[in-house]
């Protein structure tokens, strides 16, 4: 695009968007937007958006990544400043320039990466950075007893003398709505504030949401997961691709998940439930663990007498909370954390402890939790990245030398057949999240293993990079790959795997058959407990 | 009774540790912004050569003379600091870099050496002396007295610069502000902190203590000139920032036993007690050597951690 035509589409836009602004009324609004419209060089990210929240409502934003609801969020704090259209704070015009401005307009976002400083206490964050009142002198314990008070107010359990690097992930997201609160805010933007939280932490949040709400302060509710938007919101804002697709009244109109997504995406989402295996697990094993036991650097232990076998074809989903010992489970078997007692075997032979180079020839697979930092290298090509495990293999190069155009080769052709929005030569952080987990994928898959673990595949991600990655686990799987999936959404091992092994504190609470089993059942087993029949079917099982 | 061997130590101790506390304090400070100045030597011998010169050339009252020297002490430490600064802060250079480049361009074979030599500051011995005080005619108690009620103006100053340094840090909104801006300035950021504004703040009084601390040598201690007077005082006082947690109180407890250690060579030798004076030399770098083992052993790891964004360079745009 030229720049000159970029002036004028602008100066065209800015035509437009007045007479919307001028049409459109927005008297009872606590923040509303009209005809927001941003471009950036090549993109139109927000193009003649409406948007308003009312006093005590919790309002979903909904749309994929891309759709534009960060840049939205960004105008409506202060953060950008739109090319066209309005922001209105209670039927007035507002023009922010800094979100110190919209903080003192009473419009606060929680952001997904939090702005707390770990080693300081609930009650110093608080007040960090807040001039406005207080004046030169810190008053710890006054500090801590009125945020006690608006923590009693919400129901949002923290005790404001704790570290904040003591906390855990949810904690510290009701530290960052406190703070918020504190300040005063009377509209509060959440931007997909579930994604780090276990399910039980994300219903104690849509409780607090749901106070604050009911005493007339405002909610926006950015997400893409649309059973959450139908639990928790009154009013939903569908985005797409920069514009306005829709929007509807949870409370009046029945709007279920499917209508949502047709809204989000423009058109049926489908979502592959498996057809299980006929005979789940009774084919040959691929990966058998028996007594198999982890220490963590400081010597304690994270994993206990694990148990576990993947026949071929087979998904394998593990349940459990966060920090159970998902990841040491992940690494022991990919060799990336020696095991410290038990035998692990691939194909009936086992698997030396502890090394990777074994366990990658092997034919061990890995998807990590962590994409951009363990699963890629960030700051090299997607080439590089595609040839990081396999670069030994003959056809890459000749002796100690690589060959360059053979791996550009072979990139080219996964880039084809794995869908990836990128080149050889863009580096893996220009990736966006869909794509990055489809350039691991395409590396894993493609290494043709015997097994593939694959860690919180689809987090973060929106509904059609879910929906691709979920069918390339299940082509894998029909192609005869065991995969231990590891994930924290139910929903997705449900939907996924043969069967479901939970994980608790280190130990395999049990295995139940995912087409039998219900997720009070797997809750329960995640919290440690135990089920007479969940207890039955492990046994069965083993 | 106040001519004792304990008595002696620890009026030593205060004596050898007022400049390390002076200075300790300064860098401290520095640290808990996120800026680790290695060029406190520097900084300390530039104040001890402004300040003797100044003080050598001042026509007029002992006091004023005296005055007018700390503060061209300070300010000296602060011009350095603020020149540190501008690399670190704004420029974002590596702070060991240029940590050690402001110790080549101040230190005893740069620019200090360079200034006594063009003002012939070795000729003389001083003609001022920091006096000692005795506010309220105590200087005669047992023990207590020639310790508490003896010292000069720096002394006292130092103690009230320490109690000041703890209420700053942990009880007023600027000392919130700062630990979170060592913490972890991108959050600090986000929420209306001004971290550039803190750290040249907080590095630049580390300068100014720091060139009190060097005026102390000339101006308290031994009112003449040798090349490299402070004889790595300032290293000492940055590994009293370290060997202290990042904490006022414990620097000044340990400054005085930096001290005792640096005077038992020759208080000892007065006495009759012959052991090689290079062992005492060496103690305060045991002593730290200990501390840092301390502070990075799993035990202190959580409790006694550095500043979290110690020498890291801040900047807004940095994913």
């Amino acid at each position: 695009m030229q720049p000159h035509e970029y002036m004028e589409d602008r100066e065209m836009l800015k035509m437009i968007e007045e007479s919307v602004a001028d049409s459109a009324p927005a008297g009872s609004s606590a923040l509303a937007a009209r005809g927001i419209t941003k471009a950036f060089p090549g993109v139109l990210a927000n193009d003649r958006i409406d948007f308003d929240v009312v006093p005590g409502e919790v309002h979903a934003l909904l749309g994929e990544n891309g759709s534009g609801k960060t840049t939205l969020c960004k105008i409506l704090t202060g953060l950008y400043r739109p090319d066209a259209g309005l922001v209105l704070v209670d039927g007035q015009p507002v023009h922010f320039r800094s979100p110190a401005e919209a903080y003192a307009a009473g419009i606060f976002m929680v952001h997904q990466h939090f702005s707390l400083v770990g080693p300081l206490t609930v009650a110093e964050n608080v007040v960090l950075g807040w001039t406005r009142e207080g004046g030169f002198r810190f008053n710890r314990a006054d500090v801590e007893d009125q945020v006690a008070a608006v923590a009693e107010r919400l129901e949002m359990h923290v005790d404001p003398r704790a570290q904040i690097s003591r906390l855990s992930v949810g904690e510290r997201q009701r530290v960052e709505i406190l703070k918020a609160l504190y300040r005063g805010a009377r509209t509060l933007i959440l931007d997909e504030p579930t994604t780090v939280l276990t399910p039980q932490e994300a219903d104690q949040l849509f409780i607090s949401l749901r106070r604050m709400a009911d005493a007339g302060e405002s909610v926006v509710f950015i997400s893409h997961k649309l059973d959450e938007v139908s639990a928790l919101c009154d009013r939903v804002t569908v985005l797409r691709q920069g514009r306005t697709s829709g929007s509807a009244d949870l409370r009046e109109e029945r709007v279920d998940a499917r209508g949502l997504a047709r809204l989000m995406v423009g058109r049926d989402i489908h979502f592959e439930r498996r057809s299980r295996l006929a005979a789940a697990g009774e084919g040959a094993a691929v990966l058998e663990m028996s007594g198999v036991s982890a220490v963590d650097e400081d010597g304690s232990r994270v994993l206990t007498d694990i148990e576990l076998s993947i026949g071929a074809g087979e998904i394998l989903g593990l349940a459990g909370v966060a920090g159970n010992g998902q990841l040491a489970l992940a690494e022991v078997i990919t060799g990336v954390r020696p095991s410290a007692s038990g035998d692990i075997a691939l194909d009936g032979e086992p698997i030396p402890s502890g090394d990777v180079r074994a366990a990658v020839d092997r034919g061990i697979a890995y998807v990590p939790e962590d994409r951009m930092g363990t699963g890629l290298a960030p700051g090299l090509s997607v080439a590089d990245n595609i040839a990081l495990k396999a670069f030994r293999r003959p056809e890459y190069g000749r002796g100690p030398f690589l060959s360059r155009p053979r791996i550009e080769e072979r990139t080219n052709v996964l880039i084809t057949e794995f869908d990836v929005k990128g080149t050889v030569d863009t580096l893996a952080r220009q990736l966006s999240g869909g794509n990055a987990q489809r350039v691991v994928l395409a590396r894993e898959i493609s290494s043709q293993p015997r097994l593939l673990v694959v860690a919180t595949p689809t987090r973060g991600l929106d509904v059609s990079a879910m929906e691709t990655i979920r069918g390339l686990l299940i082509d894998a799987a029909d192609a005869g790959v065991a995969i231990l999936l590891i994930s924290e959404d139910l929903g997705e091992i449900l939907d996924l795997a043969d069967r479901v092994a939970v994980i608790c504190a280190g130990r395999i609470q049990g295995v139940l058959d995912a087409e039998e089993a219900d997720v009070e059942e797997i809750g329960l087993l995640m919290m440690g407990g135990s089920v007479e029949r969940a207890e039955g079917t492990a046994d069965a099982v083993d | 009774m106040n001519e004792t061997l304990l008595v002696t130590l620890l009026a030593a101790g205060v004596l050898y540790g007022t400049p390390l506390v002076l200075a300790g304090i300064g860098e401290l400070f520095a640290e808990r912004s996120g800026v680790m100045n290695l060029g406190v030597e520097a900084m300390m011998l530039m104040g001890a050569a402004t300040a003797f010169w100044t003080s050598q050339s001042f026509d007029g009252p002992g006091w004023i003379a005296l005055t007018v020297s700390l503060a061209v002490a300070a300010a000296t430490g602060t011009a350095l600091a603020a020149i540190y600064a501008f690399t670190v802060v704004t420029l974002r250079a590596s702070q060991i870099v240029a940590g050690l480049a402001l110790l080549i361009l101040g230190g005893a074979t740069g620019l200090s050496s360079y200034i006594a030599s063009i003002g012939d500051l070795a000729r003389d011995t001083g003609k001022h002396r920091l006096p000692d005080y005795d506010p309220f005619g105590l200087a005669d108690l047992p023990v207590v007295g020639p310790l508490l009620f003896d010292q000069n103006i720096l002394v006292y100053g130092s103690w009230a610069l320490v109690v000041i340094a703890s209420l700053y840090l942990y009880r007023t909104r600027p000392g919130l502000h700062l630990r979170a801006v060592g913490e972890d300035p991108k959050s600090a950021d986000a929420m209306g902190v001004n971290v550039v504004a803190y750290r040249y703040a907080h590095t630049m009084f580390g300068g100014a203590m720091a060139g009190m601390a060097g005026a102390y040598y000339t101006l308290a201690i031994a009112p003449n000139w040798v090349d490299n007077i402070t004889a790595g005082a300032g290293w000492i006082a940055i590994a009293l920032v370290i060997t202290s947690f990042w904490r006022p109180g414990l620097l000044l407890v340990g400054a005085y036993l930096f001290g005792i250690v640096t005077s038992l060579g020759f208080t000892l030798q007065t006495r009759g007690v012959d052991l090689p004076s290079q062992i005492f030399s060496a103690m305060p770098y045991l002593l730290t050597i200990v501390a840092v083992v301390l502070v990075s052993s799993g035990w202190g790891r959580g409790r006694l951690h550095p500043p979290g964004a110690l020498g890291d360079p801040y900047s807004r745009e940095d994913a």
